[in-house]
């Protein structure tokens, strides 16, 4: 493991939009005093006339971005997601969502992994908040290459998009010579049959390290990485719970609104299975390095092996 | 301005004062008193100033405008029904059921620019357009009409900024200045006073004008179009309920329909003074 390559995925959002901005010509960013952190200066030094700073003011920032996607551009609005699901969350309904316009929302630094900043920043209610908006795509990629590929089916997919990237690097894990991205499906990294791990984001590393110690315990675990939270695979939360009649979500977010709401919303209706969910409990973060906040918050490999565990003995 | 064109201004601005009355009335609810207060700007606007074509609502390179006083869609419908955008007899069933005019602004009414009414984004799209406007080269206008009200919402404030850093010279921010918001006036709810100097130390350029006299609002529009560098914005006083006598200035017709008796009476009003132009 030590040799595994780790990028942080809002890294990888600025090198893409830097990368595609060649190919699309249509593709402006806009940013609120944060590009050096959401990393869009790597696209501000290549296209310094399509970056345009907004400066420290998201709610205008966005509805800008609403007015430049109504007369034929693709605005990436980028800044914490703290701020671009929160702070703006009204701009984002009514002038992004309601006319369903063509923006795509950057929104890195979520979940507690922002780390140092401690709660104000950590924003583990985005996911929440922007999948119950009608008609808003949602996803949060799991690693570099998932992230690039991401941005890139966002600029080709027509209507409002919002991503969420990371502060931390995190492992590469997906090969990006035979990786495609298909929005709105659900990826089975592994097959098993005593229970199914749907992870999303940087808990899809964990989750897939947490299935091979599981598998040295004699126990099967299914690993699906749901990228897109909405709109949500919902065949593959359904064949993967009808195989192992025990389902886990694992996810840097709250428990209440995100993927763990969302699978449950799909298996209720559909085929309804036990589940065990992973995230944030309703409590807010804290500071600390980002690594040994994840781990006191139980979103590791470790805590996904021991409920896992648990959930399949008692099964 | 050309005296046959003034007066047929007056002429169209008094049929969507009626189309105003005829639409709130039947839908029992909306806000006469702000859509009254903008009837002879928007008129003046679509029908001497704005670059639109109403056979081709979305021409890429039309004039661009928003209502981001949006609660006052009755008087941006009626207007877009005298100039053909759509029949004046969907004015009656604003706000039904099904109804393709909603209470609010919605992007997909035909020769609506931007679904609006949440207080303060409309002047951010707009600033927006006119942003995309410039990057792209292309040389339309974009307009956009506040309440006096409304820019008590900081991100008017922000929009402000914003339009000024980037010099967007071909936009226009019209403030309706009748003085009156929903829990009275604004002087006593929320001063937003002094408005023109405000904006000036925002970095735009700012014009007054009188909302109800073509003349005026003609030498401010002519004006905005010489400004180069810079954003304008007209400062436009105006009499909420404008036209109907019961409601003008009166604070309680910011969000209330006329019962019949009172819908009878406006339209006599209206009406009378429609012959009288006519003539």
């Amino acid at each position: 493991m030590a040799d595994v390559k780790k990028i942080a995925t809002r890294e990888s959002y600025g090198n893409a939009l830097a990368e595609l901005g060649d190919k699309y010509d249509k593709l402006v960013v806009l940013d609120a005093d944060l590009a050096a952190a959401t990393k869009t200066c790597i696209f501000k030094k290549k296209f310094p006339d399509r970056h345009f700073d907004c400066g420290i003011a998201e709610s205008n920032m966005m509805s800008v971005a609403a007015g430049m996607a109504a007369t034929g551009l693709i605005p990436f609005a980028s800044t914490f997601a703290m701020f671009a699901a929160g702070r703006a969350f009204e701009q984002v309904r009514n002038s992004i969502g309601y006319p369903h316009l063509n923006v795509k929302i950057g929104a890195t630094h979520a979940g507690i992994s922002v780390g140092e900043d401690g709660a104000t920043h950590q924003c583990n209610e985005d996911i929440a908040l922007m999948r119950a908006i009608p008609g808003m795509t949602v996803i949060n990629p799991a690693d570099d290459v998932e992230a690039r590929a991401a941005v890139e089916a966002a600029i080709n997919y027509v209507g409002p998009v919002y991503m969420r990237f990371g502060r931390l690097a995190v492992p590469v894990f997906n090969d990006a010579a035979s990786y495609k991205f298909e929005m709105g499906k659900g990826v089975q990294l592994r097959d098993g049959k005593d229970i199914a791990i749907f992870a999303t984001g940087l808990m899809v590393n964990e989750a897939i390290e947490a299935a091979k110690t599981l598998a040295n315990e004699g126990i099967d675990a299914a690993v699906i990485n749901i990228h897109t939270i909405k709109p949500i695979d919902e065949d593959i939360i359904v064949k993967n719970a009808e195989k192992t009649n025990l389902v886990m979500t694992v996810e840097e977010h709250s428990i209440i609104g995100g993927l763990g709401s969302a699978v449950a919303d799909v298996l209720s209706a559909k085929r309804p299975t036990k589940q065990v969910r992973i995230g944030v409990n309703d409590e807010f973060g804290h500071s600390g390095p980002a690594v040994e906040l994840l781990k006191q918050f139980g979103l590791c490999a470790d805590n996904i092996v021991a409920k896992a565990r648990e959930a399949v003995k008692a099964k | 301005m050309d005296a046959t064109l003034k007066k047929q201004l007056e002429i169209t601005a008094t049929k969507v004062r009626l189309g105003i009355i005829e639409g709130v009335f039947n839908a029992k609810s909306g806000h006469p008193g702000g859509s009254l207060s903008i009837a002879d700007l928007l008129t003046y606007l679509y029908f001497a100033k704005l670059n639109v074509y109403p056979d081709k609502p979305d021409e890429p390179s039309r004039d661009r405008f928003v209502l981001s006083k949006g609660h006052t869609a009755p008087a941006l419908y009626s207007t877009l029904a005298q100039k053909g955008y759509f029949s004046e007899e969907e004015l009656k069933s604003l706000r039904h059921i099904g109804a393709l005019l909603q209470g609010h602004p919605c992007i997909t009414i035909p020769g609506v620019d931007m679904s609006s009414g949440s207080l303060g984004q409309g002047v951010s799209v707009a600033a927006g357009m006119a942003l995309s406007a410039k990057y792209q080269g292309e040389t339309y206008r974009v307009y956009t009409v506040l309440g006096d009200g409304e820019i008590e919402e900081g991100q008017v404030w922000e929009a402000a900024m914003f339009a000024a850093h980037y010099k967007l010279d071909n936009l226009v921010m019209i403030v309706d200045n009748n003085g009156l918001q929903i829990d009275g006036k604004i002087s006593e709810v929320m001063s937003p006073y002094p408005i023109v100097d405000k904006f000036k130390a925002f970095g735009l350029h700012v014009v007054e004008a009188d909302a109800h006299d073509f003349d005026s609002l003609e030498k401010a529009f002519n004006e905005a179009e010489t400004v180069c560098g810079q954003p304008t914005v007209i400062v436009m006083k105006s009499t909420k309920g404008k036209g109907v006598s019961y409601m003008e200035d009166n604070v309680s017709w910011h969000g209330a329909a006329p019962n019949a008796e009172q819908y009878a009476q406006a339209v006599e009003e209206l009406t009378a003074h429609l012959k009288e132009l006519e003539g």
